[in-house]
């Protein structure tokens, strides 16, 4: 072989695992962004995710009631082999990482050396680089299944300390990094306090339902929370989680099969009470917004509702139009994780949900499905005014949000 | 196309053994298996990810008895797959195909040895 020949340089990274830098790891997705030309685009990612349990030990200092917060600084202080303070968590927890195939599901454990930065502010710096967004939405991550807690006052007191220690460490203005605020919706009058509390924070852009739970949306003890978030002029978000304990879920013995529908069912029932009982009518102005249940569950609901009303309406007399009429036009949905496989499958959904106006991009990065804007971007019957919309103008109208495209996305 | 050095045969040990390198803004994975050596460009066609940079993992099988009753998981000791990180596609690391759905491929890259020397041509 001849001996001019050049040497490859080898990559700095040879394999991914669990202490990789986050911009090493998201590398190919900033190198896209920049061939893209992201500088001049306003991304807007409605749905991340930070560990809140590497923090628990700030959240419990939260804990309004002292008898509470004691017991839970001694239990964080002492107890080994257990969970955090006062948290429920669900069996499918151990399993999102494949078996360690996918190690950024599994921690993050690279080093970060920001003095005076928070940890989670650091971590979300460095996502929002590498996938070129300006906003980040950040949710927890094991308590959305706090809605079934065996406590609802614990999910209450939870709620509140998380939504506190949030708002004063890791949600910045000036960093784009924003939240929906968590609410423990099991407990009405409860709920309604965390919308006084931060119905004013522009930081908090909305309110979050953990869609895991056993309540009836459309039941009458919610009519007081939904007038209160109408009036703050912010979304609320149904944020889809699964169950593995429920009865038919419990039949699923993979987790593929338990999350490709847990993820979806929550949602499912929740929309179908929501419209079929009028909620977007009584309340016209809410705007609600649905998280994480990928897609094309909308069209499925949407055809199954409409054929079934037309049958039965004297069982919806609210309604004053189709519910596929709601849901795409008082209804927005994240497109993570975006069903992809088929074309004519994806094309039938994003024209039945008037993606155009109402679909929000969404990555949920750190998790195992998530979503690089490419996702939008590479769709190729879109033209790139829908792309543009859907990857940020949407969420920029929705959310009140000013452009931010500047200096870090051009670097 | 550019031929270019990539190692020696020895730095590819113990097996499965990989090298992931930067060839004038390309990407590629070089693999040496029992039987050779394979490459493949470091870019998942699921989402664009860092295929090569994943872990390798055999590829795992179902056994059945007789009466179709399943006895549970195993891995298979020939067939080797590289993982991508992203989200957790596997392709076999000889064909470059996805266990799951042949047609879904990785973009191959001619390698060959000389002299003890690994070399790929771009
Ligand atoms: S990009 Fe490789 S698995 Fe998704």
């Amino acid at each position: 072989m001849d001996a001019a020949i050049r040497t490859a340089s080898a990559m700095p990274v040879q394999e991914m695992g669990t202490e990789t830098d986050t911009r090493d790891y998201l590398a190919h997705a900033r190198a896209h962004a920049r061939k893209a030309g992201y500088a001049d685009w306003t991304i807007v990612d409605i749905d991340a995710h930070h560990v809140e349990t590497v923090h628990w030990h700030e959240i419990i200092d939260y804990i309004e009631d002292p008898v509470l917060r004691h017991q839970a600084t001694m239990y964080q202080k002492e107890r080994i082999g257990a969970p955090p303070y006062g948290l429920n968590g669900d069996l499918g927890l151990r399993y999102q990482d494949v078996g360690g195939r996918i190690p950024h599901q599994s921690s993050r454990r690279e080093k970060v050396d920001e003095p005076g930065v928070h940890l989670d502010v650091a971590l979300t710096r460095r996502a929002m680089e590498a996938l070129c967004v300006d906003y980040m939405v950040l949710f927890p991550t094991p308590m959305l299944f706090i809605g079934m807690h065996p406590q609802p006052e614990m999910e209450a007191v939870l709620s509140n300390a998380y939504n506190r220690w949030l708002a004063e460490n890791v949600l910045s203005a000036e960093d784009g990094i924003l939240s929906l605020a968590v609410l423990p919706f099991n407990s009405p009058d409860a709920a309604c306090r965390t919308v006084e509390e931060f119905g004013a924070n522009p930081n908090v852009i909305g309110f979050t339902v953990t869609s895991t739970r056993y309540k009836p949306v459309h039941s009458n003890e919610y009519m007081r929370l939904y007038r209160m978030i109408e009036e703050t002029g912010k979304p609320i978000a149904f944020h889809a989680g699964y169950h593995w304990q429920d009865p038919s879920l419990a039949t699923c013995n993979s987790f593929l099969g338990m999350h490709s529908l847990g993820f979806v069912w929550c949602n499912l029932v929740h929309m179908t009470n929501w419209v079929l009982n009028g909620i977007p009518e009584r309340f016209p102005k809410l705007n609600s917004l649905w998280v994480e249940s990928g897609l094309s569950w909308v069209p499925f609901l949407m055809q199954r509702l409409d054929d079934q009303y037309l049958m039965r309406q004297s069982e919806a007399p609210l309604l004053t139009k189709m519910p596929s009429d709601y849901m795409r036009e008082s209804c927005f949905y994240t497109c993570q994780p975006l069903e992809k496989s088929s074309e004519v499958g994806l094309r039938a959904t994003l024209e039945m949900i008037n993606a155009e106006t109402q679909l929000l991009y969404a990555s949920d990065w750190p998790h195992f499905d998530f979503d690089a804007p490419r996702v939008i971007y590479d769709i190729p019957f879109l033209t790139e005014d829908q792309k543009r919309n859907i990857l940020g103008r949407n969420a920029a109208r929705l959310f009140n949000l000013p452009s931010k495209a500047g200096a870090r996305k051009a670097a | 196309m550019e031929t270019v050095r990539v190692g020696s045969v020895e730095e590819f040990e113990p097996l499965p053994a990989r090298k992931v390198v930067e060839i004038g803004g390309e990407e590629v994975g070089v693999f040496r298996l029992e039987d050779g050596f394979y490459a493949w460009r470091n870019n998942c066609p699921h989402q664009g990810g860092p295929v090569c940079q994943g872990r390798i993992y055999n590829r795992v099988l179902e056994t059945l008895d007789a009466g179709r009753r399943s006895l549970g998981r195993r891995y298979d000791e020939e067939r080797v797959n590289i993982v991508c990180p992203w989200h957790g596609l596997e392709y076999d690391i000889r064909t470059g195909r996805h266990p799951g759905n042949d047609g879904m491929a990785l973009e191959p890259v001619a390698v060959q040895v000389q002299n003890g020397e690994v070399y790929v041509s771009l």
